[in-house]
């Protein structure tokens, strides 16, 4: 009981400082001039029925699934298959050096089990809108697609697939942090 | 005694906000011009639990050119018209008068009957009477809302509206529906991957979205009171950016088949795909015009993302749209066509712009700089955006002379890719 009588004041106090804010948010009126009616009738009168409103909503509640987490070679920490990553300048889809050796080993894979699939996930930093990203990411992960095809790798193996920013880092402040979120993921989806 | 009257009054108000408003708005701006208004609680108010007159007074406020009186303290609170004595309100400074009563009819339903009237020249200006179920009460105070700001201002109003926003909240994505004051928050999809660029049918009775539960942008039309959900695009690659046709038949698309974004239009069933455009760069973010002849989409062809426009049957030339600034995206149209609204990075901020498209003249009207998604009400006066509070996600608004500011939020999650639906009918 005691409880509940100090949520109550709790409430009170919630709704008191609410008057505050609305009372001090009021200007003292200067003129009094009279309220204009501005539409194109003299008076207007009417009925109408009212029949929708927010509540006539009905959703739809969606669970994915994921792989078994078995170990082997793809997953190998010790093996370069393991590095999943390929990451990009601001708004590029330029190759780095540096990520030639891990699309090389990919490429090999995939020449090695023809049956193995790959889909290359393109992503981007928070900056700019999600749509543009999503195009941007897309472009990434056909930038390695490009190199894997150039390696011999067929196009039948390969799904390029773009998140956009929605897989980016909320809290970044600064580029350290937006550059791991340009980057595209090399998943292998029946992993 | 009025005291004590004056205390619950607002502490019921503060137990529907908490119960059923997801965003907590706060406005700022506004100023002079605000026309001092008294809408007195309805006649019979307590027999539902909706407060009408509350909900009209707080639409007025939130738009920013009315300051609604507390009238808790006058010696008589009339409920029609006849009873109304005006130098009473011309003391309090009231410019004008809402009064109003509920009464239940014959078949279960609610008659609701309200009056606004002149304080000055002491006459009616409207007299109306609406007949719904008690649920609706809320929307009819929006719909009443709606007619005073119309006869006031001389501009519809767009209160008996919604609005759609995703929210994040830990791994989940909800897209929610919810009335224009962010009451009654529905969760039209709720899953553990991304759903992006929510886009209302022009008759508010279907939503388009992206959503990547297939681990990849596809575009669903999701039917809302029914609840069904139907593939429109899933095509090799990425299925995105879906944008309406002004007769609700097509929907523009951006489909990667190539390498690059590029937009495509289909009927609303998933037939008839068709080219729009065909470039080597980024195509995305199309938009029909108004008049359904253009489609403007976002193109990173010059170089730099800028804003294009091609005839809507495809084929046709493209010309360019924004030329100030080094990045503009994300267009939308007013209802009327005559402005353009889109996202303009200026100096590392990316705020909302709006173009006046029968001069060309461009205005900066959102502060932030992160800001996103911006839609116009459906009346064009209020343009609505998603920006970011620290690393937070929230909504805001800003009215299209940039003169009266909302700020949107919610107590949990990350909002964003916010829609502003049309009129409800």
């Amino acid at each position: 009981m005691k409880h509940a009588t100090k949520i109550h004041s709790k409430l009170l106090m919630a709704a008191a400082i609410t008057m505050i804010l609305v009372a001090c948010k009021s200007t003292p009126m200067k003129d009094n001039a009279a309220v204009e009616d501005k539409s194109a009738g003299t008076s207007t009168s009417g009925a109408s029925d009212v029949t929708s409103d927010a509540s006539d909503v009905k959703g739809a509640v969606i669970d994915g699934s994921s792989g078994d987490g078995s170990i082997n070679e793809l997953n190998d920490p010790n093996n370069i298959l393991s590095k999943r990553n390929i990451y990009f300048d601001f708004n590029s889809d330029t190759i780095r050096d540096e990520f030639r050796p891990n699309i090389e080993a990919h490429a090999k894979y995939l020449q090695a089990h023809s049956n193995a699939k790959v889909t290359l996930q393109g992503n981007a930093d928070e900056r700019g809108t999600r749509e543009y990203n999503l195009s941007l990411g897309q472009r990434r992960s056909v930038a390695v697609k490009t190199a894997l095809n150039l390696l011999g790798v067929a196009d039948s193996q390969i799904e390029t697939v773009s998140y956009g920013e929605e897989n980016a880092n909320p809290a970044c402040g600064d580029d350290g942090c937006y550059q791991a979120d340009r980057r595209v993921e090399i998943v292998y989806p029946n992993e | 005694m009025h005291i004590i009257k004056f205390i619950a009054f607002f502490t019921i108000g503060f137990f529907s906000l908490a119960a059923n408003a997801a965003l907590d708005i706060e406005i700022t701006g506004g100023g002079a011009q605000q026309t001092p208004i008294a809408v007195v609680p309805f006649g019979n108010a307590k027999s539902i639990k909706e407060d009408m007159a509350k909900i009209i007074s707080d639409d007025l406020y939130r738009s920013g050119l009315f300051r609604p009186l507390n009238s808790s303290g006058m010696p008589n609170l009339p409920t029609n018209a006849a009873q109304i004595n005006y130098s009473e309100w011309a003391a309090l400074q009231a410019q004008a008068i809402v009064v109003g009563s509920i009464s239940p009819l014959p078949d279960g339903r609610l008659n609701v009957s309200f009056q606004l009237a002149d304080v000055f020249k002491q006459q009616p200006l409207v007299d109306m009477d609406f007949q719904l179920q008690a649920k609706h009460a809320r929307m009819t105070a929006h719909k009443i809302a709606d007619v005073i700001y119309e006869k006031l201002t001389g501009h519809p109003g767009a209160f008996a509206s919604r609005i759609a926003y995703v929210k994040k909240l830990g791994e989940r994505h909800f897209l929610y529906v919810a009335d224009s004051d962010g009451y009654n928050p529905q969760s039209l999809v709720n899953s553990n991957e991304p759903v992006i660029s929510p886009a209302w049918s022009p008759d508010g009775s279907k939503m388009a979205y992206v959503s990547f539960e297939k681990k990849k942008p596809i575009v669903f039309i999701h039917t809302l009171t029914t609840g069904q959900r139907k593939i429109v695009a899933n095509y090799k690659g990425n299925n995105s950016a879906p944008a309406w046709s002004p007769d609700g038949k097509k929907l523009a698309i951006v489909l990667t088949y190539g390498a690059n974004s590029q937009i495509y239009t289909i009927n609303a069933s998933g037939s008839n795909l068709q080219s729009i455009t065909k470039s080597r760069a980024i195509d995305t973010e199309p938009a029909f015009s108004p008049d359904g002849k253009w489609i403007y989409f976002t193109s990173d062809r010059g170089g730099k993302p800028q804003i294009y426009k091609t005839s809507a049957n495809g084929g046709g030339e493209v010309s360019r749209v924004t030329y100030e600034g080094a990045y503009n995206v994300s267009p939308r149209f007013s209802p009327d066509g005559t402005k353009l609204v889109y996202i303009r990075n200026d100096g590392g901020r990316f705020r909302v712009a709006m173009q006046d498209l029968t001069n060309g003249q461009v205005q900066l009207l959102s502060e932030g700089s992160q800001d996103e998604s911006p839609s116009f009400s459906p009346n064009g006066r209020v343009i609505l955006y998603a920006t970011k509070k620290g690393t937070r996600g929230s909504l805001a608004s800003v009215s299209f002379d940039g003169k009266v500011r909302q700020s949107l939020s919610e107590a949990r999650g990350d909002v964003r890719e916010s829609a502003w639906g049309p009129m409800l009918k």
